[in-house]
């Protein structure tokens, strides 16, 4: 294709004229089989926001059945038909809800969803690109990812209904359809969802990792790029090289249970029944899984963390504290992740000691994940802070990440798992510390950027109030949860009205599904002053929150190939805010040092003998301010 | 300030409607169970999704009316020439109040919930975690409410005002430096300590001179435990998951001598402060062992045979009176999703004294039942006529 070629004869020749005049763009080419990475950013975004929606309405239903496990809901029968017969769920359904709530937001809403809308919508605006490197693939892997949508939600209309063996789908449970109905034709719509998701993933991957490496504009080093960057990159890498091995544990499982083969399967017997399995091993499957499991929560809070970093930069006008700190703790965090996996799997089964190995490996993960923390909080010390509804969110995000960072101390503890493992423990930290930290990022991001996607505002005292209920409802939520992994309450139970010692919990399980019900309600003020405001929002200006990134120097207008003329080069960092001398409080990256004389340090010359040259011949001429400095 | 109070309000009235209608509902579907308790065939009255969703458009509308007050009176400030609301006023003071509130909040939930928890560990390796855990909670507490209040305060302290200008401030290699090590040492002292805790309860091996565990087989399968003591030879015989049967449950060898002795139980009933070694399988998908009084939990896995070994310390009716439930009792759970039934596949453990133990274990009828000798015809199970695979144990023996 020479589609970039196309876009650099745009560029340089036709700057002043209308680009929509000479792309005559079909509505198909334009908003369906689109290779503009704004408009597959955004249909990343709204296909992410549809199936968090509906993976919302899911768990919503399934904390009507924690609350009230013994109550029928009529309605429940109306809409959910033979899952819910007589208004009570089925159990069989309650563990399809929770497999299936699990892997939408998981995958396709903090995985696709975020990565893909903030991946395509920045990398090219942030480093400075007409597109992608790959507009085509760029666009297969969105079509991927919408028929792997389409597949997953389709498992609801299968006669035993979707997969139901926990988001991990560990066999043999879903190797052997008899062994629940949840393993029928639904696992089979969930393999293959997956395998086209990751297909979808792995293109996107390759395109943003080959995007940030190649093609990024004049002036734009490494180090110059903004940690959002830094952060798609990193996780890119992670999904490149994770993602394939679910394939691979997932093409086995495939085989095990259409072909006859004992990849998972060894001496199993089924209602009864010998089977012909043998020497194969369920702890293999978790293997794999987790190899790419680990791997994937951090493919989910790395995207979040470079958005809020930036987000947090931009609104305390300060530039974020530590920014090598910052990188290099990523780039830690990457590499890390791929030698935790085991900590999923200390009471498994696996080798005791090969436990002890992970354990060790899990707490240092810990480290540059305390680092990121502490340089947030530096980085609001100081600041001025401008709070919009991005700016609220970004500071959710740090709070949920400590507060569900926290506990993974105790959970990458193999001693202390022993007892916490698959209890709501787990369940509340991982939903504080990717699931709701990410999502913070995630709408922080939308907010921030929306402008760029759409050219015009969201409406903030809406944000404001969706921020708080989000805020205090997920906090409502997920705390309480603590308290019951600590009484030894299992996760994935259907009712626990059968036990007597966990029937103390159910009066918190009802107010945890008010929270929940209360926090999934407030998500309609987003909604609709997403989709109003993508109409009738106030429009934008070109630099609203007056940053200093190279996307605020594109026209409002989103033309196609970003720039107009040619494009900027860049001179500085991205976090030069509040900087001391400068006429305003921020720099733009494309401004040139010989511009800002009063305000450059000899550090900003680091790397560059001839500038620092003329910055201190250029201070001898200055005598009075040499001696203020 | 009127427009902070209307504000509060907005908050306030969304949330007390949603709490309103949540008792409302509760307290209607109360009053149909009450009123039909004897009639099994009524289903309880829920008073509909229309009077649920009329209400929340309600909200809906009150929060868009708000809206538009909140919208003129800030265009009326605007007219008389003064600044609009001060909206990132109110968000700073939001979030000092979300702190204080939540602090609050965290109090009321560590002393209400968390005196729900489990008691102390009944087991001897579970000491040594309750004692980690708590290192771990007092480390961890501070952290993390030192950190929310560094987080919301700065939010707070340092909202935007034009009179000041933001600290510029890029990077301090010393602080970041300490804030590095600090927690990897930390950390380094927690691995430290959590790895020899977790070798030496994983450490299955008996030592010299120790009295044998008590081997106990547990046998997983959907959706229930099956529970074999080994008779008095103190020895488990072999199993085979062919020899599977309506009889043999969890198919036994009774070619191995130390197989014709086993007992069957239905409950796990253990003696106090004696070695206990669980070994655990499952027969057809995973499931695992929980037993969080004991601090213990290990997968049954289909192929791969796992084992946990403890010493239980407290004896039922010890637990009962120091935790004054006269119908206490130790559980096991399964803790790996196995099904539709999962969350009942629960088991009574039961700690007694060793008089106790050698009672009841006198009183459990072995496995191998009259049924199961019928079966087997036992006379000729002593001399097998054939080796070999057997997957029909009638047929071939």
């Amino acid at each position: 294709m020479s589609t970039l070629a196309v876009h650099d004869h745009h560029g340089v020749e036709h700057h002043d004229q209308d680009h929509g005049h000479h792309h005559k763009e079909s509505f198909i080419s334009k908003y369906v089989f689109s290779m503009d990475h704004k408009m597959i950013a955004k249909q990343f975004l709204i296909t992410g926001i549809i199936m968090a929606v509906i993976a919302m309405l899911l768990s919503i239903l399934f904390r009507i059945q924690l609350a009230y496990p013994d109550k029928a809901f009529p309605f429940l029968e109306t809409i959910l038909g033979r899952f819910a017969p007589g208004g009570r769920l089925d159990p069989n359904f309650y563990l399809s809800l929770v497999t299936i709530h699990g892997t939408i937001m998981v995958f396709f809403v903090l995985t696709a969803g975020l990565s893909g809308t903030f991946s395509n919508l920045l990398i090219p605006f942030q480093i400075g690109a007409r597109d992608m490197a790959s507009p085509f693939m760029n666009m297969v892997s969105y079509w991927m990812f919408f028929t792997a949508s389409v597949i997953m939600l389709a498992s609801f209309f299968v006669q035993k209904g979707p997969a139901g063996g926990g988001w991990t789908i560990y066999p043999p449970l879903s190797a052997l359809p008899k062994a629940m109905p949840g393993s029928a034709e639904g696992m089979t719509l969930w393999l293959i969802s997956m395998v086209l998701f990751v297909a979808s993933q792995l293109m996107g991957g390759i395109n943003y990792v080959s995007t940030v490496l190649n093609m990024r504009t004049k002036g734009m080093d490494l180090w110059k790029m903004p940690l959002t960057i830094w952060a798609f990159f990193l996780t890119a890498i992670l999904g490149i090289l994770a993602f394939p091995v679910l394939v691979a544990g997932v093409v086995l499982l495939v085989f095990d249970r259409s072909f006859g083969t004992s990849f998972y399967l060894s001496e199993i017997v089924v209602q009864g029944q010998v089977m012909n399995f043998e020497g194969g091993s369920p702890i293999l499957f978790q293997h794999l899984f987790w190899f790419l499991g680990h791997p994937e929560v951090y493919i989910v809070i790395m995207p979040a963390m470079g958005i809020s970093s930036e987000i947090m930069s931009v609104n305390s006008r300060k530039p974020i504290f530590g920014y090598h700190a910052m990188v290099y703790s990523l780039i830690g965090i990457t590499v890390l992740s791929f030698i935790v996996w085991g900590h999923h799997m200390f009471v498994t089964g696996m080798n005791p000691f090969l436990g002890g190995v992970f354990m060790i490996t899990t707490l240092i993960i810990a480290v540059p994940s305390a680092v990121k923390t502490f340089n947030w909080l530096a980085t609001l010390w100081r600041g001025n802070i401008r709070f919009t509804p991005a700016m609220l969110f970004a500071i959710g995000l740090v709070s949920f990440f400590i507060s569900g960072g926290i506990t993974g101390i105790f959970l990458g503890n193999a001693a202390l798992d022993i007892n916490l493992h698959d209890t709501y423990f787990v369940v509340a930290h991982f939903h504080l510390v990717m699931g709701s930290a990410a999502i913070c990022g995630m709408l922080a991001g939308v907010y921030h950027w929306f402008p760029k996607m759409f050219g015009r505002m969201m409406d903030e005292k809406l944000g404001y109030l969706h921020f708080w209920l989000t805020f205090i409802g997920a906090y409502l939520v997920f705390f309480p949860m603590h308290f019951m992994g600590l009484d030894g309450v299992p996760r994935r139970y259907y009712a626990f009205t059968e036990i007597e010692s966990l029937k103390q919990w159910l009066s918190v399980n009802t107010f945890i599904t008010w929270a929940a019900i209360m926090s999934a309600l407030a998500q309609v003020a987003f909604l609709f002053n997403f989709f109003y405001s993508i109409f009738f929002g106030k429009k934008a200006t070109q630099n609203p929150w007056n940053s200093t990134t190279l996307e605020w120097t594109t026209p409002v207008e989103r033309i196609h190939g970003n720039w107009p003329g040619e494009i900027p080069t860049v001179y500085r960092w991205p976090y030069d805010y509040s900087k001391p001398g400068a006429e305003e409080d921020f720099i733009l990256q494309t401004t040139p040092y010989s511009q800002t004389m009063t305000s450059n340090l000899p550090h900003d010359f680091e790397d560059n003998p001839i500038g620092l040259g003329q910055y201190n011949d250029w201070l001898k001429t200055q005598p009075v301010k040499e001696e203020v400095k | 300030m009127a427009f902070k109070k209307l504000i509060n309000n907005k908050i306030l009235s969304l949330f007390s409607v949603l709490m309103l209608s949540g008792t409302s509902m509760v307290m209607a579907a109360d009053a149909t169970t009450a009123a039909a308790p004897g009639s099994d065939s009524a289903p309880s009255v829920w008073p509909g999704v229309s009077y649920y969703v009329l209400l929340f458009l309600v909200v809906c509308f009150a929060v868009g009316i708000i809206g538009k007050i909140l919208q003129v009176y800030d265009l009326t400030l605007k007219l008389q020439r003064k600044k609009g609301i001060k909206w990132n006023n109110i968000m700073g003071a939001l979030c000092l109040a979300f702190l204080i509130v939540g602090l609050a909040g965290v109090y009321w939930s560590f002393s209400v919930q968390g005196s729900m928890i489990l008691p102390e560990a009944a087991s001897l390796h579970g000491k040594t975690i309750d004692s980690m855990f708590w290192t771990t909670f007092g480390i961890t507490v501070v952290v993390f409410i030192g950190t929310q209040i560094l987080l919301f305060s700065f939010a707070f302290v340092y909202r935007s005002s034009d009179k000041r200008k933001a600290y510029y401030l890029p990077h301090n290699n010393t602080i970041e430096k300490i804030w590095t090590v600090a927690p990897a040492i930390v950390l380094t002292v927690l691995v430290i300590f959590g790895f020899f805790t977790w070798r030496s309860i994983t450490n299955t091996v008996d030592a010299k001179g120790e009295p044998a565990s008590i081997n106990i087989d547990l046998t997983g399968h959907q959706f229930a435990w099956e529970v074999r003591y080994p008779g008095k030879d103190g020895k488990l015989g072999m199993k085979n998951y062919k020899l599977v049967s309506g009889s043999n449950k969890v198919g036994v060898d009774f070619k191995d001598r130390n197989s014709l002795d086993d007992l069957n139980a239905d409950t796990i009933v253990l003696p106090v402060n004696k070695s206990v070694r669980l070994n655990i399988i499952a027969q057809d998908v995973i499931h695992s062992v929980y037993m969080p009084n004991f601090r213990l939990q290990m997968n049954a896995v289909p192929g791969l045979p796992t084992f946990f070994k403890f010493t239980p310390t407290i004896t039922t009716a010890d637990m009962r009176n120091r935790l004054d439930k006269t119908d206490f009792e130790y559980h096991l759970y399964c803790n790996k999703i196995c099904g539709g039934s999962h969350y009942n596949m629960q088991k009574i453990v039961r700690v007694v004294t060793e008089a106790e133990y050698q009672d009841w274990l006198s009183h459990q009828k072995p496995y191998l039942n009259d049924a199961l000798r019928k079966e087997l015809k036992m006379a000729d199970a002593t001399q097998p006529q054939q080796s070999g695979v057997q997957n029909r144990l009638a047929f071939n023996n």
